[in-house]
């Protein structure tokens, strides 16, 4: 059977992703996802990583 | 749940009301000045609120629809909104003059707010009672969070419902009743020792509390506000991710780490709520509809507004509540 996962980047923000499973980060850890919709960090400074935790807020534009 | 005691005139109507002990209704009931610090309204208003909500074991569930009880909260509710509009528009125009994606403004608005630094100062400082205080103030609204929302459903189309539906399923725990978000703030409370029971703490909290939690049925249940009621929820989830990580980080400071469940999960939760409110719920609504943009701001500048309010109200009580136990010890 075919799965959709629906990928949607914010501007100066996560990346939302509807209908994955598990996510595998860069070290090929593997992160089960357990919301209709997560939000993958971009801006690599979340605490919660690959999970977005709002902290690119805090970053200033000219640093993106 | 039992009727709260009234605490002045407006509340005392809407218990008489509700209790269907009847006198003609008076418009001048309500007092003079801002309805928002008014406790007196404000708890009327939440009373006559409660009815389309969970009601009252000792009140007629069919007086949620009764004459008087919708005259008396329209009287208030006038006051309450036009009041928000007064204290907004200076916001609301500055916001509109700079334009730019929906999205992006609505986003921009939360990250420039310079609020008091509620959050930071329960991080770092707060006693043990403070932050019961705090958990105990914001229980009015966090005990049927998402609740108001869920009347906004039925008045929004296309994109913008599917994103709300998308967003509230999250909110009620995506399938799973372990994860209802309002539940989980019971947990809390019960974790720090408070009553988690639903208005347990009505006759305690401060006006603000209550007008917090008012506005958004303000915006649920009038269907005319409904663009409001989108840019107040997108303001709300994406003034939460970050505050909710100190918030969590205080209670683990202060020994009280297995209360702090629904502020870790409101993390990650509202920082896909945020995204999702701002760009798909209130960007659709305005790109189906742009004379809503001006209605879609507002509501971001009340929720500004009262959690600035919110915020200052409690740190000037704990600061005078410190500087009261300062002066005790050093005579």
């Amino acid at each position: 059977m075919s799965r959709t996962v629906q990928v949607q980047p914010c501007p100066r923000g996560p990346v939302l992703v509807r209908g994955a499973e598990v996510v595998v980060d860069e070290d090929g850890a593997q992160h089960p996802v357990t919301r209709p919709v997560v939000a993958l960090c971009v801006c690599r400074r979340s605490s919660r990583k690959p999970w977005c935790d709002g902290t690119h807020k805090a970053i200033r534009d000219d640093l993106r | 749940m039992h009727l709260p005691e009234p605490c002045g005139p407006v509340s005392a109507r809407v218990v008489e009301i509700l209790s269907a002990q009847r006198a003609p209704m008076s418009a001048d009931i309500l007092a003079g000045g801002s309805v928002l610090t008014d406790r007196d309204a404000q708890l009327a208003l939440w009373t006559a609120y409660e009815m389309v909500y969970r009601g009252f074991d000792d009140v007629d569930p069919c007086l949620e629809w009764d004459a008087d009880l919708i005259g008396l909260r329209r009287l208030i509710e006038d006051r309450f909104e036009c009041e928000l509009r007064a204290v907004t528009a200076d916001r609301v125009a500055e916001a509109l003059a700079r334009g730019g994606e929906v999205g992006d403004l609505v986003l921009g608005l939360v990250a420039d707010d310079e609020g008091p630094h509620l959050s930071s100062y329960l991080r770092r400082d707060a006693t043990t009672d403070q932050m019961c205080d705090y958990l105990r103030e914001r229980s009015v609204q966090q005990l049927k969070e998402s609740d108001p929302q869920a009347f906004l459903l039925p008045r929004l189309q296309g994109r913008a419902k599917v994103a709300l539906a998308e967003l509230q399923y999250d909110e009620f725990g995506a399938g799973d009743p372990s994860r209802l978000h309002q539940d989980l703030y019971a947990r809390t409370l019960r974790a720090t020792g408070l009553d988690p029971a639903y208005g347990a703490y009505i006759s305690e909290v401060s006006a603000l509390s209550l007008a917090s939690a008012n506005v958004m049925s303000l915006f649920g249940l009038n269907r005319r506000l409904v663009a409001a009621g989108a840019g107040h929820f997108a303001a709300f989830e994406a003034s939460s991710s970050v505050p909710s990580r100190r918030v969590a980080a205080g209670l683990a400071r202060l020994g009280l780490a297995p209360a702090a469940d629904y502020f870790e999960e409101h993390v990650e939760a509202d920082a896909v709520h945020e995204q999702i409110a701002a760009r798909d719920i209130c960007g659709s609504l305005v790109r189906d509809d742009p004379s809503l943009l001006g209605e879609v701001v507002f509501g971001v500048a009340c929720a500004l507004h009262l959690d600035a309010l919110a915020g200052a109200e409690l740190l000037s009580r704990w600061e005078r509540i410190d500087a009261r136990a300062a002066r005790s010890e050093a005579s």
